[in-house]
């Protein structure tokens, strides 16, 4: 430490050196539909984290729980089973020693996103060597909106309009913005979505990095009673066509453009991810699956809160120094078509580009609200892998009032880019 | 429909209250490729406070599931079969009101037979089967366990046993049999027998684990995720299973023999359960199922048309049940908190009460005595108590603060009792003494505080009587020693209301005892039994009949210790006050003997010395004895104690000392050790007739810890 020898010198006395950020490995549960025919409708949602943080120390036996120096977990509705600061009880619930500490984290369907870029942050600045981030939503237990009081400024003061409150109808709103994303690109986008998706299965893409989960049913709606377990996502349906989803209900708007087949659903899940810093994770010889770039958030006006993505990519760009054509792989979450569409066609990108939701995405998996971002993640870690050329990725989702975030990747495998 | 079908059939309308556990089957795919995978739950449709069971209609539809599965698996749809339960519950074994109801002998064949025939099959079907002990499992749960090709045990699991010799039984569906073939016989003894005999000793999921009755553990958070990925595993044959040899030598016999040796010294050969499972355990040796099965039908079918049974299954009933909700408590609603307790004296056994309230209650806890000299030795013995139970890791040092600053002691009562809302006197015993006690704390204590007295003979009422205001007291009565043994006599005196009964039986739960309410009457329950009981062996020694003969006389109804054993644990003195109180009570049955007395005054601490290692009549003590000439057998001794025992119980009865024979069986259990097999002893005296004999009536109506007409 070199001396310093003015002392009205306003400079810390504790030198600093921010640390890369690697996402060491990610998880997540089979995701269900809401609802009492869904396969978690009997099922907590304290512990589908639960058993994601266990099944992350399992993949990874290098890792002395000890050494975790925070568990952040997401839900957006933090009530019952998803309340009680479930970054601490999950953590104790999983057996991690009661030193580890935990907390919640909400920025709704970018929750666990945001427990990842939290971590991160604190990783970064030296705080923390290694994090536990993830998020879980049961939509089944916890409807969206479950106990919300809006201050009635928002519509008194037309703060925003009333579709903001309603994610459907603000998909409907960006359909509006641009006329030229059309129901037929949205259902064909969708359609490609769920193609992608079984593809990923039958290639055995998704299973490895799915946590089994042991479920009960005493209700004889959603089948056969008693246990049983799942190890593959509920939503799924292959097989959809054009002609499925032509005639499907457009639920926010007569008339309108969203159907339950150009959108994710209601859904329960939940994951996990092991972010560390990088010398930490080498040391222990932990994996390095993906580097922190940058990361931004940023917020649009909530009646069209798809739109979400297209500012936060650019601020995320922007802080890498990075541009869209340095972009090799893209995790675009699915909430709505239409959203992934209007970032495709900000950026010139054919909306059947094989660069983006190479596995498919929410449209086909569902969206678990809190829980998504880190489903982003994994899979992008995945395709890394699977492609050294590409050095760098990104993962980016849409939130309600008004949001949108922009995680963006490198690729540790890197190879130069030879192909 | 299947011969076992019918079988079940019949045993379940012989049983239609039955709370039914239904077999849900249920089918998925494993992981790693495994192929499809049938589940099976046990599970009654209540919550976990309402355990799983067997009783024929439930084995009828676990039959029919697997009729399900085995026709899957011939077909080659499945490749494998897992049994599990409800969350926190396997299945704790078969339903013992069903077994109460039995009345023929054929009936309790059928319900053996049925079990055994519904298990069996687990262990041949076309496909591996796997037990997956996900929560409390016991007796025929275990079993159901044991007939599967594997089995896997969680790490949360609280309770895991066959209890059936425990109770009067063996584990008669397979469990005899399968378990030494699978953990060798020193370790199925241990579980069968050792466990089930010391007051049913449950083993945890890493003891099951360890004596290698599951083949994988796992924690309980994710143990049926864990079990079925391992299942996967086993199926793929990534894991292979590998059990310890065992050894089919000499070592089986000398286990059975350690098992006989553990039954004589827990019941003397009294009850019939814990040697007819050491005989198939024995003849398990060969590896014969079939036979071994065969041998647990009849031995089940024997035993449940036995009286040992239907006592272990009352006795079972009234500690679980009814020293729960004790007969005649006023309604709990009335009770005062207490958040402060008294103790006047700083004795052994007010030191020893004031750690328990201390420990119990979490409140203050003030002693007081006559000198600073008492306290300070009080309270250092508390202290060095706290201390070591800190020391053996039973409490941490956060609570061993908490307990020692919370028991204190102070030479003046109005500053120590002066807030407390409860003060307990153990004093000596004696009335005067007690009176004065009381009086003084009276005059300090606020207006409710409740004046409770340990003594174990006086007359609460008596002893309230010249308070201003006597219906605060109530008498409470601990037996020694005060941290094991669970009974707690509470008596109301002719005054006591129904407030201060309340808060004495809400004090009493806080400190997880067992009450029982007692009428004030000389001696109360307990020790006016034993004390007739000892009393009598006491006459026949005087009489002239040898001390041996008179020991050796109830050594075949099983009790705890022999009578002079017992005497020597109390102390000769307290034996003698005690038998002094009573023959002044009711001199026409109590008489001190004048060799007890001579024992007291000569200061001896009992009647044998044990310099061989055995009891053996201390020559000094057999110097004192002055005995007549009417020398009486085993059996005549017997007879007469028992008719004395008999014709006290009845008398209590009469005058209302408890509310029913119940209460008498409950204290003998609780208070005095008496066996699960005697039922107390009012089951086995209207058994054997003495009963009938002593007072022209039996105690219980038959089918009530017996065989149902």
């Amino acid at each position: 430490m070199p001396a310093r020898s003015d002392p009205a010198q306003e400079e810390s006395q504790v030198p600093r050196t921010a640390r890369d950020v690697v996402f060491v490995d990610g998880v997540r549960t089979p995701f269900g539909k809401a609802g009492p025919k869904g396969i978690y409708h009997e099922t907590r949602a304290d512990d589908l984290v639960i058993k994601c943080i266990r099944e992350l120390l399992r993949r990874n036996p290098n890792l002395d729980a000890a050494k975790i120096d925070e568990v952040a977990i997401a839900a957006t509705t933090q009530i019952g089973d998803q309340g009680l600061t479930l970054g601490r009880t999950a953590g104790m619930l999983a057996g991690l020693p009661q030193t580890v500490p935990g907390m919640s984290i909400d920025r709704m369907c970018a929750g666990a996103m945001t427990a990842v870029t939290t971590v991160a942050g604190g990783v970064a600045f030296g705080a923390y060597d290694i994090a536990l981030a993830g998020g879980v939503e049961h939509m089944g237990r916890h409807p969206m909106g479950e106990g919300v009081d809006p201050n009635p400024r928002f519509l008194s003061e037309r703060l925003v309009d009333d579709s903001a409150l309603v994610m459907g109808m603000t998909a409907e709103n960006l359909h509006d913005r641009y006329p030229q994303l059309t129901k037929e690109r949205a259902d064909a986008y969708a359609v490609r979505s769920q193609e992608k998706a079984a593809k990923a299965y039958a290639d055995g893409k998704i299973q490895a990095d799915l946590v089994p989960i042991s479920v009960r049913r005493t209700t004889p709606e959603g089948g056969e009673l008693g246990w049983g377990l799942v190890t593959a996502d509920e939503p799924m349906r292959p097989g959809t066509t054009m002609e499925g989803l032509a005639n499907l209900k457009t639920p926010f708007r007569p008339h309108g453009r969203v159907t339950p087949g150009n959108a994710s659903g209601l859904n329960d899940g939940a994951t996990a991810s092991l972010i560390a810093a990088e010398d930490v994770a080498r040391e222990l010889g932990l994996p390095v699956r993906m580097r922190l770039v940058s990361y931004a958030f940023v917020g649009v006006e909530p009646e069209v809160m798809g739109y979400g993505p297209i500012p936060a990519t650019e601020k995320a760009l922007a802080k890498a120094g990075l541009t869209i054509d340095d972009i090799g792989l893209f995790e675009l979450n699915e909430a709505y078509a239409v959203q992934v569409l209007a970032l495709l066609d900000h950026y010139g990108i054919a909306d059947d580009d094989p660069r983006v939701n190479q596995y498919g995405g929410a449209i086909a998996f569902g969206h678990p609200l809190a829980s998504s971002g880190v489903r982003l993640m994994t899979q992008l870690a995945r395709q890394f892998e699977e492609q050294p050329h590409v050095r760098y990725g990104l993962t980016s989702m849409c939130v309600g009032l008004g949001m949108g975030g922009t995680v963006i990747w490198e690729n540790p495998h890197f190879d130069g880019g030879n192909k | 429909m299947s011969t076992t079908a019918e079988l079940l059939k019949g045993a379940a309308e012989l049983f239609p209250d039955e709370v039914v556990t239904q077999a849900h089957v249920r089918h998925f795919d494993l992981p790693f490729g495994a192929g499809r995978f049938a589940l099976i739950t046990l599970d009654n449709g209540l919550d976990h406070t309402k355990p799983t069971t067997f009783g024929p209609q439930s084995l009828a539809n676990l039959n029919a599931a697997i009729d399900q599965v085995e026709k899957e698996a011939a077909e080659g749809s499945i490749t494998g079969i897992g049994l599990t339960g409800k969350p926190f519950i396997f299945a704790v074994g078969a339903d013992l009101k069903g077994v109460e109801l039995l009345k023929k002998h054929e009936d309790a064949l059928a319900i053996g037979k049925g079990g055994h025939d519904v298990f069996k099959r687990l262990s041949s079907l076309a496909v591996p089967t796997f037990a997956y002990y996900n929560g409390a499992a016991m007796g025929g749960g275990v079993e159901a366990g044991l007939h599967c090709t594997y089995r896997t045990v969680s790490r949360a699991i609280p309770a895991f046993s066959l209890p059936e010799v425990f109770l009067g039984l063996v584990p008669g569906w397979g469990g005899c049999t399968l378990l030494p073939n699978l953990i060798g016989a020193d370790r199925a003894v241990s579980v069968i027998i050792e466990n089930s005999l010391n007051q049913n000793r449950q083993l945890k999921g890493k003891q099951v684990f360890e004596l290698g009755i599951a083949d994988a553990i796992f924690d309980g958070a994710d143990f049926l995720e864990q079990s079925l990925l391992w299942t996967a595993r086993v199926l793929k044959g990534d894991v292979q299973v590998d059990r310890a040899e065992i050894d089919r030598g000499e070592a089986w016999d000398q286990a059975v023999e350690r098992g006989r040796f553990i039954a004589d010294s827990k019941v003397h050969g009294a009850a019939p359960a814990a040697y007819r499972a050491l005989e198939i355990i024995s003849a398990a040796k060969n590896g014969d199922l079939r036979q071994g099965f065969d041998a647990e039908d009849q031995a089940l079918a024997d035993l449940i048309m036995g009286e040992e049974l239907r006592s272990g299954i009352y006795s079972f009933n009234l500690v679980q049940k009814r020293a729960k909700r004790p007969a005649g408590a006023p309604d709990r609603s009335l009770a005062r908190p207490v958040t402060k307790v008294g103790v006047v004296g700083a004795g052994l056994m007010a030191s020893q009460l004031a750690l328990l309230f201390a420990r119990r209650l979490e409140v203050q806890v003030v002693l007081t005595d006559i000198d600073q000299e008492r306290i300070d030795k009080g309270v250092g013995y508390v202290h060095g108590e706290i201390d070591k139970l800190l020391a053996k890791g039973r409490i941490g040092n956060d609570k061993a603060n908490r307990l020692k600053a919370a028991v204190t002691g102070s030479l003046d009562k109005a500053a120590g009792f002066g807030d407390a809302d409860f003060v307990i006197e153990a004093v000596f015993e004696e009335m005067g003494v007690k009176q004065q006690v009381f009086a003084e704390v009276e005059a300090v204590v606020p207006a409710h505080t409740i004046l409770a007295t340990n003594t174990s003979s006086l007359s609460v009422s008596e002893m309230a009587s010249k308070l201003k205001h006597p219906e605060r007291v109530v008498g409470f009565h601990f037996f020694n020693p005060v941290a094991i043994l669970p009974l707690l006599e509470i008596v109301r005196g002719e005054k006591t209301d129904d407030a201060s009964l309340a808060t004495a039986f809400a004090v009493a739960k806080k400190l997880k005892k067992s009450a029982v309410l007692v009428k004030d009457a000389p001696a109360f329950v307990v020790n006016r039994i034993l004390t007739r009981f000892m009393g009598e062996i006491q006459n026949v020694i005087d009489e002239g009949t040898p001390v041996a003969v008179a020991e050796k006389a109830v050594e075949p109804l099983g009790l705890p210790m022999s009578p002079l054993v017992l005497l020597e644990l109390v102390g000769p003195a307290i034996g003698l006050h005690v038998s002094e109180t009573l023959a002044g009570a009711f001199p026409d049955r109590f008489k001190v003997s004048p060799n007890l007395a001579a024992v007291v005054k000569a200061g001896k601490r009992g009647f044998y010395v044990y310099d061989s290692g055995k009891p053996e009549l201390d020559p000094e003590v057999a110097a004192l004895l002055v005995q007549g000439d009417s020398v009486l057998t085993e059996e005549q001794v017997r007879a007469r104690v028992l008719e004395a025992v008999a014709q006290e119980i009845g008398l209590m009865l009469d005058e209302g000392v408890v509310a029913e024979a119940q209460d008498i069986d409950l204290c003998l259990i609780t208070g005095a050790g008496w066996p699960f097999h005697l039922g107390g002893i009012t089951p086995y005296l209207d058994r054997v007739g003495i009963a009938e004999k002593a007072n022209g009536k039996r105690f219980l109506p038959v089918g009530v810890a017996s065989v149902p007409a």
